[in-house]
């Protein structure tokens, strides 16, 4: 009886898995509930999102160059940071990631594809047109949210343009798009891994997305309930954020950050799967301390639940509240600082090689650490009273999501990109890249940190005499890093269309089920799962 | 029985439904987006198409659910899911009920932030005082809060009589969903149809008391808006979206009823049925938090 119900629903696989494979054109794209497709899409897509919100970057930098207001108008630079950054992070980085999970996932715990491959393609395709929602706003009257990714009550409720619906909305089809895509990353991985695949013996890479898509699940629906609280304040005469009818605009920063910190560890938990991926590969050794680094991202994630209010320590709270939220973000650096530890004693007499992807992923450890650091440094109460809102803030988080998030993703896509392709990237070409980006991106955000303790604040078109050079090398460093995003996406193109051919495994010290699959990878993988010892 | 779990897992073909949805969800939002900036925005117009996007985009959503169900209803009844498609449709379903609860949380965070900080701050609690005295120095806290620190006037309402009933009638539907899926698991259909039936009509019955109460609250002795500062807000908030769930619930329930009228489910495989009452006792839950936090204290 078994063995019947096994050849019918083998065939029907076999009917099903094979006549979408010769699809073409759009409908291949518009339909699919390939993974491999999807995460195709989600990659792309993130890549255009980083140019777009890239580009709106260079208008700030060009506007800061020098002092006094040369380009933009001081509303219109509002919008500019405001839709950057909503971008960057929820238009590059987490679709970059989620790209990763689609392509990556099934192909390491052995399964056919994303457990439920429709609402994946559904997760997609929502993305899109969100972000034409919100890039809209720039070309209505009211002009785009101008209040800063943040959307800080009563900025985005009393005192915004007309566009604050726009971005309601847009937000809220992007959370229902994170909570579908998590929600399927969550139930692949408790669901499909191979036979004989415990949870200890997932790859890492497995472990953070895992971790990371728990974080999605639980805050996107708070985000959702704060832009609905934000919204009804706004437009329908609720003040959930207005102390005249018994609320509280502090109260939103409370609920904001509930949902924005783990979000900033939704940034960062890939990225510390990536470069445990990464870093044993080019070591050829084993990750030193797998079960301690699965442990270090639980407990990160738990924490992110209570430190939110550190992002609040000028808004008057009790000495209480102040206290708890800086003791709890230290301790935020001990499972930290045991992946940073983990990842020196992998590289610690391992047989080192420096690959593309390698030379991203040590940029990583040390420029995390940098970004981890400062974040120490914000932590301290007495001492965000001087750092607050300034440059510093602005430095710390660009170097945890910039050489943090963005170059392990890079590392990643270099891991990867002969996988995905079939072919070898240009070595040569992805050196420039990678050098180009490591000082231009040093030159952009490291004179921050000065800027910020001598008291140039953030969200500003104009400043003070005294701060014009560090200004104008910052500009010079952002031009010079934007410019160089450029070689990668030269890279990738030449890689798709030809290059030497890639083997089933170009990197000698590699490890996992993706690398027995052919490169590139066939459409469907894993259609029986393979048996784990 | 191990080597059924793991050989058989479905991975459906092309679909056109995901992108229906998206495009559909696009005119929600952009529809919605602009029928909010325009008829309650700075310079209210009413000329506005948002309303007739809005509308055509959950048309299009019901008509994508209607297919996109159909096409896994099919293949379902065809037999081509496992146990495996099973778990994951299971554990699907039970992480967005938990996504739900998150988005309760946030609402009753709300709540209890206004109750225990936000009031009493604002009539010099703490390290306050100045607030208080500077302010708004007619204000006294009070919960609920029937005078508002500028002044807006409203009544309270109790828990006795509606909610009361209501809390009864959600209590006893969850019971009977219980006993409905036990029948259905004993495969004794006509008490199965029985039982749902009576939690549909809890549940609606429960939702036309609902929409008395607001009409009490609209009416002009209570003067409960939900504009009356922050009990209103959270008031109509949190039931209403408890209501929304409660909609959503019986609208599942009464297509679970259909679909037993024509004769789907087993003992052993019922998802969508499962679904469903999960769902229902997810609402049945929220509803006693509800009637504690919003009605009782």
């Amino acid at each position: 009886m078994a063995t019947e119900i096994i050849n019918e629903s083998l065939d029907d696989a076999h009917t099903d898995d094979h006549h979408d494979y010769k699809m073409t054109g759009i409908k291949r794209w518009l339909y699919t509930t390939n993974h491999k497709d999807i995460g195709t899409l989600y990659l792309w897509f993130a890549f255009i999102m980083f140019l777009t919100g890239g580009a709106l970057a260079m208008v700030i930098r060009a506007e800061l160059f020098q002092p006094g207001l040369q380009i933009v108008e001081p509303d219109f630079f509002n919008q500019l940071t405001t839709v950057h950054g909503l971008i960057m992070v929820f238009g590059a980085i987490m679709p970059a990631f989620t790209g990763f999970a689609n392509w990556m996932l099934p192909m390491m715990i052995g399964a056919p594809d994303m457990a439920l491959p429709r609402m994946n393609n559904w997760s997609f395709w929502i993305l899109p047109f969100a972000f034409a929602i919100l890039l809209s706003s720039f070309f209505m009257e009211s002009g785009a949210p101008n209040f800063g990714w943040t959307f800080y009550a009563p900025l985005s409720t009393t005192y915004s343009n007309g566009s604050t619906a726009f971005f309601v909305f847009a937000v809220h089809i992007m959370g229902i798009s994170s909570i579908m895509g998590a929600i399927n990353i969550v139930v692949t991985i408790m669901n499909l891994r191979a036979p004989g695949m415990t949870y200890m013996k997932m790859p890492l890479f497995v472990w953070t997305f895992f971790i990371t898509a728990y974080l999605l699940i639980a805050v996107m629906p708070v985000l959702a309930g704060v832009v609905t609280m934000l919204l009804t304040d706004t437009y329908f005469g609720t003040s959930f954020f207005d102390a005249a009818g018994g609320g509280d605009p502090v109260m939103f920063q409370h609920i904001f950050w509930f949902f924005g910190h783990p979000e900033v560890y939704i940034m960062i938990l890939p990225a510390f799967g990536i470069v445990s991926t990464t870093i044993p590969a080019f070591s050829r050794k084993k990750l030193f301390g797998y079960s301690s680094m699965v442990y270090a991202t639980s407990s990160i994630a738990l924490l992110s639940f209570v430190v939110w209010a550190h992002h609040m320590f000028t808004t008057g709270m009790p000495l209480f509240g102040e206290l708890f939220f800086m003791y709890c973000t230290m301790l935020i650096a001990v499972p930290t600082g045991v992946k940073v530890f983990n990842w020196v004693a992998t590289m610690w007499r391992g047989s080192l090689s420096f690959e593309t992807p390698m030379l991203f992923s040590i940029a990583f450890v040390i420029l995390f650490t940098i970004g981890g650091f400062s974040g120490l440094m914000l932590a301290m109460t007495p001492v965000d009273f001087q750092y607050h809102d300034t440059y510093f803030v602005v430095a710390h988080f660009h170097y945890v999501l910039v050489t943090g998030s963005l170059f392990s993703i890079y590392a990643g896509a270099y891991y990867w990109l002969p996988k995905w392709t079939g072919h070898m990237y240009n070595d040569s070409l992805s050196k420039w890249h990678f050098w180009c980006s490591l000082i231009s991106v040093n030159l952009l955000f490291f004179p921050m940190h000065f800027l910020g303790l001598a008291g140039m604040p953030r969200r500003i078109p104009d400043y003070a005499l005294q701060f014009a050079d560090f200004n104008k090398w910052v500009s010079i460093g952002g031009f010079a890093f934007g410019l160089s995003q450029l070689i990668f996406l030269a890279v990738v193109i030449k890689c798709i269309k030809g290059g030497k051919k890639a083997p089933a495994k170009p990197w000698d010290g590699a490890e996992g089920l993706e690398w027995t699959v052919a490169s590139p990878a066939p459409y469907h993988t894993f259609s029986t799962p393979p048996k784990i010892d | 029985m191990t080597t059924k779990k793991y050989e058989s897992y479905y991975v459906p073909a092309q679909s056109h439904w995901p992108i229906v949805g998206a495009v559909a969800l696009f005119m929600i939002a952009f529809g919605a987006g602009n029928y909010v900036s325009d008829n309650f925005g700075k310079n209210p117009t009413t000329d506005g198409y948002g309303g007739y996007l809005l509308l055509a985009g959950i048309a299009l959503v019901i008509y994508m659910l209607f297919g996109w169900f159909q096409n896994v209803i099919n293949e379902s009844m065809a037999g081509k899911y496992s146990h495996q498609m099973d778990h994951s449709f299971r554990q699907g379903m039970s992480w967005f009920i938990f996504s739900e609860v998150m988005f309760f949380v946030a609402f009753f965070g709300a709540l209890l932030y206004i109750r225990t900080f936000s009031v009493p701050w604002l009539d010099g609690a703490g390290n306050n005082e100045m607030t208080g005295a500077v302010l708004w120095p007619e204000f006294s806290a009070t919960w609920p809060l029937l005078k508002t620190p500028d002044g807006t006037e409203t009544t309270g309402m109790g828990w006795f009589g509606l909610p009361l009933i209501n809390t009864v009638l959600l209590l006893t539907s969850s019971i009977t969903a219980h006993f409905a899926h036990v029948a259905l698991e004993q495969n004794k259909r006509p008490q199965l149809k029985a039982w749902l039936g009576l939690t549909i009509f809890l549940g609606l019955a429960f939702l036309f008391f609902q929409v008395l109460e607001y009409s009490h609250g609209y009416s002009d002795e209570m003067q409960l808006y939900l504009t009356s500062g922050v009990y209103g807000n959270t008031f109509y908030m949190l039931t209403g979206f408890h209501g929304m769930h409660v909609t959503l619930g019986c609208i599942m329930l009464i297509v679970m009823f259909f679909r037993i009228l024509k004769g789907h489910f087993t003992p052993d495989s019922h998802f969508a049925f499962q679904a469903a009452s999960w769902y229902w006792h997810f609402v049945d839950v929220v509803w006693v938090l509800l009637f504690v936090f919003v009605y009782i204290l």
